[in-house]
Formats: C-alpha cells, structure tokens, sequence
C-alpha cells in the first residue's frame, strides 16, 4: 500500500494551464547503500510515472537511484475538456499505484 | 574550523583534524566543474553526437543545501509549447553521483508548459546538467551548482 | 561513516570543552531567546516544512487520519472517544509528556496512544517507531499545530523531569559530553556544516532529510547518543521519556510544528 497526496484543481477554464503536483511514499532505495553489516541494501525504486488525462500520457517521468525517498512532483497540463486525470506509478518489479482526480472544465 | 587547534598540539585530534580537512576540501565548489566522463558517456547514450547549445533551459537548484538527500530542483524550459514547437524531452544528469542520469521526463504539447520539478539526491558538491530535446530535434541545456555541506554526527 | 561520526564529534568535543574561559554557568543556562530548530535550516528546507502539500510529513499524517478513524467490532475508533477529526484533541499534545492517573507512570504521546489502544480499544500496543505508530503519533501531535508548549513538571510530574534534566547534563559515551554541551552552551554556532540547535523537540515526529522518512524524538536521541559514541537507550525508555519531559520544560512556549522537517 503506498500513500499518495495529489493536489490538483476541480475546474478550470478551457485552454488554462494547470499545475499538478503528485507525492507518493516509497524509500526509493538507491542500491548504493550498506546496512550495519556492511551488506549492500539492494535497490528498491519506482522507475516511471505517467500523468493520463482522459488515457492518454500528457506528462511522463523516469526515476533513477537520484530521485529523493517520497518522490515529490509538479508539472504542468492543458485543461482541455472535463474529464479525468491519472496519476500512476510504476515499480522497478512492475507493481503499479495510482490515484485519479476529477477535473471539469468549462 | 581548524583554528581552534593550538599550533603545538600535535596529536591524534590534530590528525583527526587533518583527516576532516581532506574530506572538507572534497566539498569545495569547482572540483565538480568538470563534468564526468560517465556523465558525458550517459548523453551520448541518449542525445548521441549532436549538438548541445547553452540556453532555453532555466535549472534551479538551492546555492547550498544541508545534506544532499533532497534538494529540490525545477527546470523550466523557454517553449510556447504548441504542436509546431514544444519540448518533447529533458533529462537531467549529474557528474558525481554514483549514477550520471537523475531523472528523465517525456512532455508535449499537451503539458502546455515545459515546467518540472522535483527532489534529488546529490552525493557531494557538483553543477547539475538539464538538457532539453525540441520537437525539430535541436537540444539546449542549462546548469545549476550546489554546495552540499557536511553534517555533524552523522549516524547512518 | 565511522569516521565521520569521529570527526564531527570530535568538533564537539573540543567546542565543549576547549574554550574554558570567560565564566558560562553551564549548570542553569537554558537557551535564550528560545529558537525551534525551524530557524536552523536552509530557506528552502524551511519551505519544505512549511508546504502543506509537500511536506513529506503529511503522508504520515494522512495515515494517521485513517487510523484515528479506524473503528472495529468491539473495539471503538480513537475518534468514537476524542470526536471526528479529532477535534477534542487539538492542543492536547502541548501538555504531553503527562502523568498518567491511573498507572502513575509518565507517559509520551507513543506511550499515551499504546494505553489508549489497550484499555480502551482492546487492542495490541503497536511497536515504537511502526509506521502505525508514528502515522498516529504525528497525526495526534499534528492536532496541536501552533499551540505553545505547556508541560506540567510539578507535582507527580516533578521527579520525572528532574530524571530527564540529569540525562540532559550527563556527561557520556566515548566523547564524554552531554546534551547541554551543545545545545545551552554552542547552540547557533558551527558544527562541520550545520549550524548546532537549541534541541527542542517541538517537531517530532519530524522528516529528517537524513532519515529519508518520518521518525520519533526517541529516534533523535538515539541518534545523538549514538553521535557521542554512548550507548542509545531502548525506544520508549522511561528515562527518554522523562527526557522528553524535561525538553517540554526547557521549551515552554514554543510552537509545536508537527510535522516538522529536519536535518
């Protein structure tokens, strides 16, 4: 179970531009580290989320070994029509989170 | 720091001194200028040969952060963002950390505006890279510089 | 990272006890003017903190919501007792650590919340530094955002925080110093890159940027005995809770900022 925060707005007007901003918990554990054996903590880390409005990919991002434990996003969409956007995030193993948010424009 | 040493005090405190000052001087700006070969190696992977022009990309960094765990970034890339020009990509690196690539983000028209930020992880003092790709295959790049500081009693 | 534990300490060390000069009453000096560790960080850490989307606190706190709330057959919600969204509790945590009526023994907000679970809930304590735990723990603290630190110290309470103010001027581990040392003494002053703060706990549970994760005050002190190279106390000890205590004393009237963000 990971923990997500989104904030997104509910309206906007059509053709605005509107600012996402996505957080979800997870360690992201870089594979560069040692635990108190000196044994190497392996790497755990989400490596892509996409932003969907309405199914289709309007923003991706890669995640590498650098992107800091509960990654933290904000990026940008045009409001084009009432509809809804996804949040989702991909593990390095394939497990997928994701969260929607409703936006009605107009 | 070393100025609370008395010059005649040569001991192992003053060697231990010594030894901080080594790992000091590795956090200095202009060390991490240059960049590293397996930065460069990691935008030849993904922009192959073609030219980079400084410009168009705004990277923000904080001048100093506190320890390199999260230290928040944001790009902003000069676009109007429509379907005849946009940025379709930007891929930020960094010479120093154990990895050259830190993240990568895919946008479009769509995203209206060629604004992303996030947190990153910086393993030391060092100019981080963000290289933007237009929609005409053109690439430009900004960098920003941040002095990681060392903390005290650091317990891992 | 040994090393670094050295070096760093041994700055401490010498900080502490190199400068015996012009007199400072090491025994009864509590910081002046009172500053939270919030006035220590970078701008932008402080930024952090602040966001109310953001903060990475709040992923804990949210889950401390849907605990608080989380009612059972047989065993009520925290919120069947302290009313929904908690509101019988706001400004409560300001007065915590608090002597507990009925078993006499003094209790933190970990320790307040296990005993609610058992007497009230009929449920198992949950383990100190769970991720239940300080989701509930941050949440129930968070209810007391803005208010001013006001622990009792008199009465049943007197013995304990005189407990925790020995631990506080305890000389120990291998770098032989004690909390006060940095933090009444060297507060604002320089330790390799951070600047040293006055110690409160007024954040906790905190996001510290080097844990990469929420964590309790417990974890803090056990950090900075491990920094000294002392043996770290269990989580939940009584002598960090009386330790606890004598801070909420030493901080009157600081504003709790949980969920803080921290080093």
């Amino acid at each position: 179970m990971a923990r997500i925060r989104i904030a997104a707005p509910d309206t906007a007007e059509p053709g605005e531009i509107i600012e996402l901003k996505a957080l979800i918990q997870h360690p992201m554990e870089s594979g560069f580290r040692r635990g108190s054996r000196g044994e190497v903590i392996p790497r755990d880390i989400i490596t892509t989320f996409e932003c969907l409005y309405d199914g289709e990919v309007v923003f991706e991002a890669e995640f590498f070994p650098a992107v800091s434990a509960n990654p933290f996003l904000t990026f940008h969409t045009k409001a084009t029509q009432t509809g809804t956007l996804e949040f989702r995030w991909t593990h390095q193993d394939g497990e997928i989170w994701s969260q929607t948010h409703a936006l009605t424009v107009g | 720091m070393t100025a609370i040493i008395k010059p005649d005090s040569i001991n192992r405190r003053t060697l231990l001194s010594a030894g901080a000052g080594a790992i000091l001087v590795s956090a200095i700006p202009g060390r991490a200028a240059a960049a590293s070969e397996d930065m460069l190696a990691a935008q030849r992977e993904l922009f192959g040969d073609r030219q980079i022009r400084e410009g168009r990309v705004a990277l923000k960094l904080p001048p100093i952060a506190e320890n390199g765990f999260s230290v928040p970034l944001t790009v902003d890339v000069e676009s109007p963002m429509t379907d005849a020009d946009h940025v379709t990509r930007i891929a930020v690196f960094s010479p120093r950390n154990p990895l050259p690539d830190v993240a990568r983000f895919t946008l479009g028209p769509r995203a209206g505006r060629a604004g992303v930020s996030t947190r990153i992880r910086l393993g030391g003092t060092q100019a981080i890279l963000a290289i933007a790709e237009m929609n005409d295959g053109t690439l430009w790049s900004g960098s920003a510089e941040t002095v990681v500081t060392l903390a005290a009693c650091v317990v891992l | 990272m040994i090393r670094t534990v050295v070096v760093g300490c041994w700055l401490a060390l010498t900080a502490a006890c190199g400068e015996a000069g012009p007199a400072r009453d090491v025994s009864s000096m509590a910081p002046s003017p009172l500053k939270s560790g919030y006035e220590f960080l970078t701008p932008e850490t402080q930024a952090l903190q602040t966001d109310a989307f953001a903060n990475p606190g709040f992923l804990w706190v949210d889950r401390g919501a849907v605990l608080f709330a989380d009612a059972r057959e047989g065993s009520p919600a925290c919120a069947s007792c302290h009313e929904a969204n908690g509101e019988a509790l706001q400004g409560v945590a300001a007065h915590y650590p608090a002597v507990d009526e009925t078993s006499g023994r003094l209790l933190n907000l970990e320790g307040r919340i296990n005993t609610c679970r058992e007497r009230h809930q009929k449920r198992d304590r949950l383990d100190y530094e769970s991720d239940d735990l300080l989701a509930l723990t941050a949440y129930v603290a968070g209810l007391s955002r803005g208010a001013p630190i006001a622990a009792s110290v008199g009465g049943p309470a007197a013995k304990y925080a005189e407990r925790g103010r020995d631990y506080f001027y305890t000389r120990r581990g291998q770098f032989n110093i004690s909390c006060n040392q940095c933090h009444n003494d060297y507060w604002g002053q320089k330790l390799r890159g951070d600047t040293i703060s006055q110690g409160h706990g007024n954040g906790f549970p905190a996001y510290r940027l080097e844990w990469q994760s929420i964590g309790s005050l417990h974890r803090r002190f056990r950090d900075c005995d491990a920094g000294v190279r002392a043996e770290p106390l269990e989580y939940g000890s009584d002598t960090y809770v009386a330790l606890e205590l004598y801070l909420a004393s030493r901080a009157e009237g600081l504003l709790i900022e949980t969920p803080a963000v921290r080093r």
